[in-house]
């Protein structure tokens, strides 16, 4: 490794708080738009209804954190400018949330993964020094203890149901798992923000998390993959490296304002 | 936590009120809305769901989602014993014509509510 001559001078906080919001909100607007996908076509016109409200709910928090992040950012960006006019390399979302839908079992892997993770760091980030992050984290709190509580409740009923749902949910936790690393991973900018006491401190987080999960899995007589994966290429989303599924989930999302660009409805 | 306890006891419930169809459709779940507290419940409509969480969780997304709502019943559909239509002229009508069996000849003093 060559010695660097100068070291670049730490990024202004500003920066920081800019991409916390942006990765709490792209999170939430992605695993929306996904969770949107299912309208008109989930198991039963009940659960139809139920994710669509989760998808929702995720919109409205985006909405709120990508206001938000207009405003930190200072450029006049609203949160409309930021969902529909970034590029997938802009975006600051985990790979967990763009993974496809596959079966209902993938889904509600996929949303259990999820919904358990944003407890644990919206109760943390509720005690944020940052007052507006504070009242945004505690608004959302509540929304996801009831997705928790929502998909949790199916991990039981597909786990502990038939053989093959018990099959199928079970693959779906195996190929996810991989993901999860990625959520407690804390790089540069995590670091800071929770030396600061911005955002959540996520490596101290993952054995909360882990328990949730865990003793969920457990009952639903499903396990979790052993030596999980920390393969490093299945990083990356918080710096812009997707998976190539985020190009086409953007590409559905931003095509019709991009067709009529200031358009209004 | 995560998953509601309890759960085991509400799929008890279920299969105790026979709610299980025969037909691979879910059991039927009638649901009770409560606007306000002190209100009466109200019938709000009717959803599928496998257990008594399910119908709560249901509910709530299909007739509370709109807000307004402070407390929710499900009650399985069969537990249910209605009045047969048949039967309305004998169980009804003898109470059509008997206005002195109304409170209709008191005076409600000014400013009683929620009568």
């Amino acid at each position: 490794m060559t010695e660097p001559a100068v070291l670049p001078p730490p990024p202004p906080p500003v920066h920081d708080e800019l991409e916390l919001l942006l990765r709490l909100g792209d999170d939430r607007l992605v695993l929306g738009h996904r969770l949107s996908e299912w309208c008109g076509h989930a198991p039963i016109l009940e659960e139809d209804i139920a994710l669509a409200n989760v998808a929702l709910d995720l919109l409205g928090q985006a909405t709120l954190l990508l206001r938000r992040a207009g405003e930190v950012e200072g450029k006049g960006r609203d949160e409309d400018a930021l969902a529909y006019w970034r590029e997938a390399i802009d975006f600051r979302n985990c790979l967990l949330v763009e993974q496809p839908n596959g079966d209902f079992g993938v889904t509600i892997a996929r949303q259990f993964l999820f919904d358990v993770y944003a407890v644990v760091t919206l109760d943390a980030l509720a005690r944020s020094t940052s007052a507006e992050l504070a009242a945004l984290a505690a608004k959302s709190l509540k929304e996801a203890r009831y997705h928790v509580r929502h998909s949790g409740e199916w991990i039981l009923k597909l786990g502990d149901g038939t053989e093959e749902s018990h099959r199928r949910v079970q693959r779906a936790i195996d190929e996810l798992w991989r993901f999860t690393p990625e959520l407690f991973a804390a790089d540069d900018v995590a670091a800071r923000l929770a030396a600061r006491g911005v955002g959540p401190d996520l490596p101290a987080l993952r054995a909360t998390w882990e328990t949730q999960v865990l003793d969920v899995l457990h009952r639903a007589t499903l396990t979790a993959p052993t030596g999980a994966s920390h393969s490093p290429h299945l990083r990356g989303g918080r710096s812009g490296m997707h998976s190539e599924h985020l190009g086409h989930l953007l590409a559905e999302l931003q095509i019709v304002a991009r067709s009529h660009p200031g358009a209004s409805w | 936590m995560t998953a509601p306890d309890g759960a085991d006891a509400n799929r008890t419930v279920a299969a105790q009120a026979g709610a299980t169809a025969a037909d691979g459709e879910w059991p039927l779940w009638e649901v009770f809305t409560q606007g306000a507290h002190g209100e009466p419940h109200e019938h709000a409509g009717s959803l599928h769901a496998v257990d008594a969480e399910q119908a709560l969780q249901n509910a709530r997304d299909v007739y509370a989602r709109r807000g307004g709502v402070a407390s929710i019943w499900v009650v399985p559909s069969a537990a249910i014993t209605a009045s047969s239509p048949a039967e309305a002229g004998p169980f009804f009508d003898p109470g059509e014509d008997k206005a002195y069996r109304h409170p209709q000849f008191y005076k409600v003093p000014r400013g009683v509510r929620g009568l």
